[in-house]
């Protein structure tokens, strides 16, 4: 992001292409998620209607595997959405940091909201000013519900063809974007890095014990040194 | 087949109520500049959290030494300020490139 930055400011206005560069990596990567959601649904047993309408209403790929997960297990449907709701309650986070980009009419916000996610949240707010942060939501957004939608439409009809995504180490791309988004701001700011570290030790010791969902949750008790310094100023 | 639409709609519904908290809320509730700053931290607390519990579990328990070394990879090319598609691919191709090694 930081390349992205330079050259913006280089030229003084909003580069849309660069944006859309940027974030068609994102993209890739999302698309062959989608691709191994919709084959694992399938495989499972699940209709090929049933991880396409899910991508498509609920479009949050952990909460989205995990009901899977839960429905394939005999979990009940409940027990199925509780498990992906407690996953996605972070979105109501990200929604008021992302608040101001998403207007100003009524369809824009009911739309852009729908677009809420961890990469598309992390991508706008590593850009410098409001303007391209509101560009890089849509843009981000738009392009990875189209992609993932697709991706597991496709998976969903071709079944098991594409073997293991594992082999591909797309595990490991999603965090390291997520670090390559955060780390202008954790650069910007320095009061920022406690709260930061402290959540993240806070989520990884509760994750074995926590449901899922939870551990990121607890994350957020690590802002109380954040308000606090805040406050002494 | 009605429980799986159960499921689907009350995930459907309810992720997309917690995602219009934010645009509900805004422009009706003036949110002090002390509020909103510490939003837009807790917005990076989250994103730290999920990349951290990402790369290192999976289901509870640890993710095996492939996935946190291509992150780690792709962290310190990031950290270099290498371009974002560098980042992208060095932490996928080491994870992958281990694998292929055996190391799970």
């Amino acid at each position: 992001m930081r390349s992205l930055q330079r050259t913006t400011q280089a030229s003084g206005a909003p580069s849309p292409s660069r944006l859309v560069r940027d974030s068609s990596l994102v993209w890739l990567a999302s698309g062959v998620v989608g691709l191994s959601f919709g084959a694992i649904s399938v495989a499972g047993g699940l209709p090929v209607w049933v991880p396409v309408v899910m991508s498509l209403v609920v479009y949050a790929g952990s909460a989205q595997f995990s009901t899977v997960g839960v429905l394939l297990a005999g979990g009940g449907p409940f027990a199925a959405a509780a498990t992906g709701l407690l996953l996605n309650t972070r979105t109501a986070a990200f929604s008021l940091a992302v608040a101001d980009l998403l207007g100003p009419g009524r369809t824009a916000r009911l739309l852009g909201a729908h677009l809420v996610t961890d990469e598309t949240v992390a991508f706008a707010l590593a850009q410098p000013d409001p303007a391209r942060r509101r560009a890089a939501f849509w843009i981000s957004g738009l392009g990875l519900f189209a992609v993932w939608n697709a991706g597991v439409a496709v998976g969903a009809l071709a079944g098991t063809a594409l073997g293991d995504t594992a082999v591909y180490g797309l595990d490991a791309a999603f965090p390291a974007v997520l670090v390559a988004l955060v780390l202008p701001s954790l650069r910007a700011d320095a009061r920022l890095r406690r709260p930061v570290a402290l959540g993240a030790l806070l989520a990884l010791a509760a994750t074995p014990f926590a449901p899922a969902g939870i551990p990121v949750l607890l994350a957020l008790a690590g802002l109380a040194p954040y308000g606090r310094a805040r406050a002494a100023r | 087949m009605n429980a799986t639409v159960t499921a689907i709609l009350v995930l459907a519904v309810g992720t997309y109520a917690f995602r219009l908290v934010g645009p509900a809320l805004h422009g009706r509730v003036e949110l002090p500049d002390r509020l909103r700053e510490l939003l837009a931290a807790g917005a990076v607390v989250l994103l730290v959290a999920l990349l951290a519990t990402g790369a290192l579990t999976e289901a509870g328990g640890f993710a095996g030494w492939a996935r946190p070394a291509g992150v780690l990879a792709g962290a310190l090319l990031a950290w270099r300020r290498a371009p974002f598609a560098v980042v992208v691919l060095g932490a996928a191709g080491v994870a992958a490139a281990l694998r292929a090694a055996g190391v799970a």
